[in-house]
């Protein structure tokens, strides 16, 4: 799909829960749009926010300047969740009627859902809110395809692959693979570029 | 090439720690040290990746008063240095400090300290730019990521100038951003160290490096800040943006202005609101700041965490009180923004609808209604330890010891990853009820202990990281050894400094430039004080279960033990498993076993979940990290763990 060019701020939101690669998928993502030629500020905490908790990247695509490492509530136009219930908490505070939203299907459980002493949302519930709060929305299952990959942790250049798909924002594999060719070794690079069509293909 | 060594013009994206970072190479930095600590870790981690390449001495210090010792040697020898740390560490650090800045220095002297507002990743949103003012360096605050590197790069030619350190202070919204950056170029100078002391005690560049004589000296600083503040009047550094004569005045700096500037932004008020960005914020420049402060009557402050530039700015207009009539100020002091915690646009914003008395743009009613019933059922996503993290092992010992003793023992705590100890509800087993800076377990617990005398009777523990060891745990230590404190003092060796990235410490055989050098034993030390010292693997529950009950036993002067298992994302842990473990459904009883869900409610490991259809616990495969503690706590045998791929 042939992805459109901002020409005003893009706000992404990319969220998850610490370790399933938040941080890497941002970096990469932005990287792309560096040498597109945008202005890209992200937000982001790392440190003890990590462990185990809710993480929270804030990409801002401009075509000339630098914004604020926090997005202004209800500011968000595409959130990418690699955990449902995190695209859930996002969409609370960040969502607008015009909001898109690529999701993992996965959860990943708070400890308070596994002692008992709350409950995780039903699939039909986390739905329904997607449904109300979000423009689109896209469910996919990037989790099982990490595993059937060999590597949970690749749910979010999945991910990445999908969200090229939905042309919600300027790149494309060549893109990704130029990027890629920075940080990464020859045979990780061909399993990542794997991940990505496998997630292009869930859309 | 890393990007760190990009050639000059090219467009990068920077982490605000790697655009400090680069700002440095670019200034010809010779030695960098620093102490770990979020949000400032990743500026010598950067450094150090490419230490060899560029000739650079970098250093992980033992604590940040030694850094700035280290970098300050290299100045003296007239190198330019960089030190680093996190806001408390400028604490730890501001004895030498308040002494180097009476002595001066010689080559570019550069302190760099990150802070972390609303304590992202933090015991305290302590605020060092007091710092600054109170031991009378220059302070420099980047608003981007540009900034941050060219600010950086002239904080080194600006220490020259005066002979003085120069700090350089950053957010954790600046320096764990990123955004682009266009490099510069990179010196290829070889410097040469010398350190010359023969001179007169007044020359700066001859004479001995000292504080003496006194008053002399600290006259010498008023000058050299009588010098910044000339310089700082012309800085391109500082901006202003907005009409001539704005209705109302935002003077901001940091990350604030990002804020700032978006606030203003979404109400639309860029004809009425001015915004001044101050870079150099201690001195501040006086003549620009009342030139502004003239255009406008109304003014607000935008800053974090304390009013640092509000106090500043009224000290100013207070000495100016014809020009300064009629003048209102909206800041923290009046409450128009709130006086702890971190900022953000939209903060800012509803203090712009007030001041205006206008309102942003709502979401349509029925969306809001959505977000209202949608958070309802949003469970809260608490911090907890890893899966497979050696702590959760550890406290889980601690607490089944404290149990068994059952005198209502207690552990002080200290600072890192275990400090989660101390949170509720994400641990089953609370057992922490003092959390303050680092090393201070250690000395709280050895104050205890003295107050058998006033009818005290709980057996006391602490708790310390191996990296807090060698930071702040000796002293305290010594003094209870020489003191006779009955403490049971744990050390939780995880091998590295976890929270903040893995860099090394004196316990490990590597430095910060990669090479091998001799590992300092904490067991030696704690055994050369003459404590009593016992090592054991948190994750063999039953052998760390009885020494622990022996010691809260003993009486007599310090226990230690030394619980030794490497964090769960350590690089030589990551991606393995030691064992593969599942839950056999037949032999979990579930809810009918007498254990009331010991696995799930009370044992906390993320990865060990409850399937709510079948009524047992299950492994999610996903998550776990194949530690294999579980499979010792199960009453029932039901967690099976074989070998795993590690
Ligand atoms: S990072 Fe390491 S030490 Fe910290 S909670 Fe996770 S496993 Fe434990
Ligand atoms: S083996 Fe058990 S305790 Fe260890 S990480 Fe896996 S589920 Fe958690």
């Amino acid at each position: 799909m042939k992805a459109k060019t901002p020409k005003v701020t893009q706000n992404l939101i990319l969220t998850g829960v610490g370790g399933q690669g938040n941080v890497m998928a941002s970096r990469t993502l932005a990287g792309m749009l560096v040498d597109a030629g945008y202005v890209v500020t992200i937000g982001e905490t790392f440190g003890m926010s990590q462990r185990g908790g809710s993480v929270m990247s804030h990409l801002r695509i401009s075509p000339d300047a630098v914004k604020s490492p926090q997005i202004p509530q209800g500011g968000a136009d595409v959130v990418v969740a690699l955990e449902p219930l995190e695209a859930l908490r996002v969409l609370t505070v960040y969502g607008n009627p015009g909001t898109s939203l690529l999701t993992n299907a996965r959860p990943v459980y708070p400890i308070g859902v596994i002692t008992g002493e709350r409950d995780y949302p039903s699939d039909e519930a986390l739905r329904e809110a997607f449904d109300a709060l979000t423009q689109h929305y896209w469910l996919i299952d990037a989790t099982s395809v990490g595993l059937e990959l060999g590597n949970p942790v690749l749910s979010n250049i999945v991910m990445i692959g999908a969200l090229a798909k939905t042309g919600l924002l300027p790149f494309d594999r060549k893109m990704f693979e130029k990027e890629i060719r920075k940080t990464l070794s020859a045979d990780k690079r061909a399993l990542n570029l794997r991940a990505f069509d496998a997630g292009a293909e869930m859309i | 090439m890393t990007k760190l060594l990009a050639p000059a013009k090219s467009k990068v994206l920077f982490l605000g720690n790697e655009a400090i970072a680069r700002g440095a190479l670019e200034a010809g930095v010779a030695v960098a040290s620093a102490y770990p600590g979020t949000p400032s870790s990743e500026i010598l981690e950067s450094l150090s990746g490419i230490a060899g390449e560029r000739n650079l001495y970098v250093e992980w210090s033992v604590n940040e008063k030694v850094a700035v010792e280290v970098a300050a040697a290299a100045s003296f020898s007239g190198l330019r240095a960089l030190v680093a740390m996190k806001q408390n560490g400028v604490n730890v650090a501001s004895d030498f400090l308040l002494h180097l800045t009476a002595s001066g220095t010689r080559g570019g002297l550069v302190l760099v300290s990150c802070e972390d507002p609303g304590a992202l990743s933090s015991v305290n949103e302590g605020e060092s730019r007091y710092f600054a003012r109170m031991l009378e360096m220059p302070l420099l605050e980047p608003a981007d990521f540009q900034e941050a590197k060219d600010l950086t790069k002239w904080a080194f030619a600006l220490s020259e100038t005066i002979g003085n350190v120069v700090m350089l202070r950053s957010v954790t919204r600046m320096s764990h951003a990123s955004g682009n950056v266009i490099c510069g170029k990179l010196p290829n100078r070889k410097p040469r160290a010398n350190f010359e002391y023969g001179g007169p005690v007044m020359d700066s560049q001859t004479g001995p490096m000292i504080s003496t004589p006194v008053v002399a000296k600290h006259l010498l600083i008023r000058q050299k800040l009588k010098t910044v503040e000339a310089l700082f009047e012309k800085s391109p550094f500082n901006r202003y943006a907005g009409p001539a004569r704005p209705e109302l005045l935002i003077i901001t700096s940091s990350a604030c202005f990002l804020y700032a500037t978006e606030a203003v932004g979404l109400l639309g008020l860029q004809d009425r609101v001015g915004i001044l960005k101050l870079a150099t914020t201690w001195p501040l420049p006086p003549r620009l700041v009342t030139k502004h402060l003239q255009s406008a009557n109304r003014v607000l402050f935008v800053e974090e965490v304390m009013s640092f530039l509000e106090e500043n700015v009224k000290v100013l207009a207070a000495g100016r009180p014809e020009q300064m009539r009629g003048k209102t100020f909206f800041g923290k002091y009046d409450g128009t923004l709130p006086a702890a915690g971190e900022l953000n646009p939209d903060i800012v914003a509803g203090a712009l609808e007030k001041i205006f008395k206008v309102r942003r743009k709502r979401l349509p009613a029925a969306y809001a209604a959505a977000v209202q019933k949608a958070g309802a059922l949003i469970p809260p996503r608490e911090q907890t330890f890893c899966a497979g993290c050696p702590h959760r092992a550890s406290f889980w010992n601690i607490a089944n010891a404290i149990a068994l003793d059952g005198r209502r023992g207690f552990v002080c705590g200290d600072i890192g990853c275990y400090s989660m100890a101390a949170l509720t509800p994400a641990n089953g087993y609370h057992t922490m009820p003092t959390l303050h800076s680092m090393g201070s377990g250690t000395g709280l617990a050895g104050g205890f202990s003295q107050l058998g005398r006033f009818g005290f009777d709980k057996p006391i523990l602490t708790v310390c990281g191996d990296s807090t060891f060698y930071h702040a745990v000796i002293p305290a230590l010594i003094n209870a050894q020489h003191h006779r404190a009955d403490i049971t003092f744990i050390v939780l060796d995880n091998a590295g400094t976890a929270m903040t990235g893995f860099q090394p410490h004196p316990g490990l055989e590597v430095s910060a430039l990669g090479e091998t050098v001799p590992a300092v034993e904490i067991a030696a030390i704690c055994s050369a004080i003459g404590a009593k010292v016992a090592i054991a693997d948190p994750f063999d529950l039953e052998n760390t279960g009885k020494i622990l009950t022996a010691f809260l036993r003993e009486k007599g002067p310090v226990k230690v033990l030394i619980l030794r298992q490497a964090c769960a994302l350590s690089p030589q842990k990551k991606g393995k498993k030691t064992f593969e473990v599942e839950v056999n459904e037949d032999l979990c009883l579930g809810d009918a076993c007498g254990c009331n869900r010991l696995c799930t409610r009370i044992f906390r490991c993320p990865a060990l979940t409850w399937d709510r259809k079948k009524k047992k616990a299950v492994v999610d495969r996903v998550v776990c990290a194949g530690c294999g503690v579980c499979a010792a706590i199960c009453p029932q045998k039901a967690i099976i763990k074989k070998q795993g791929t590690a």
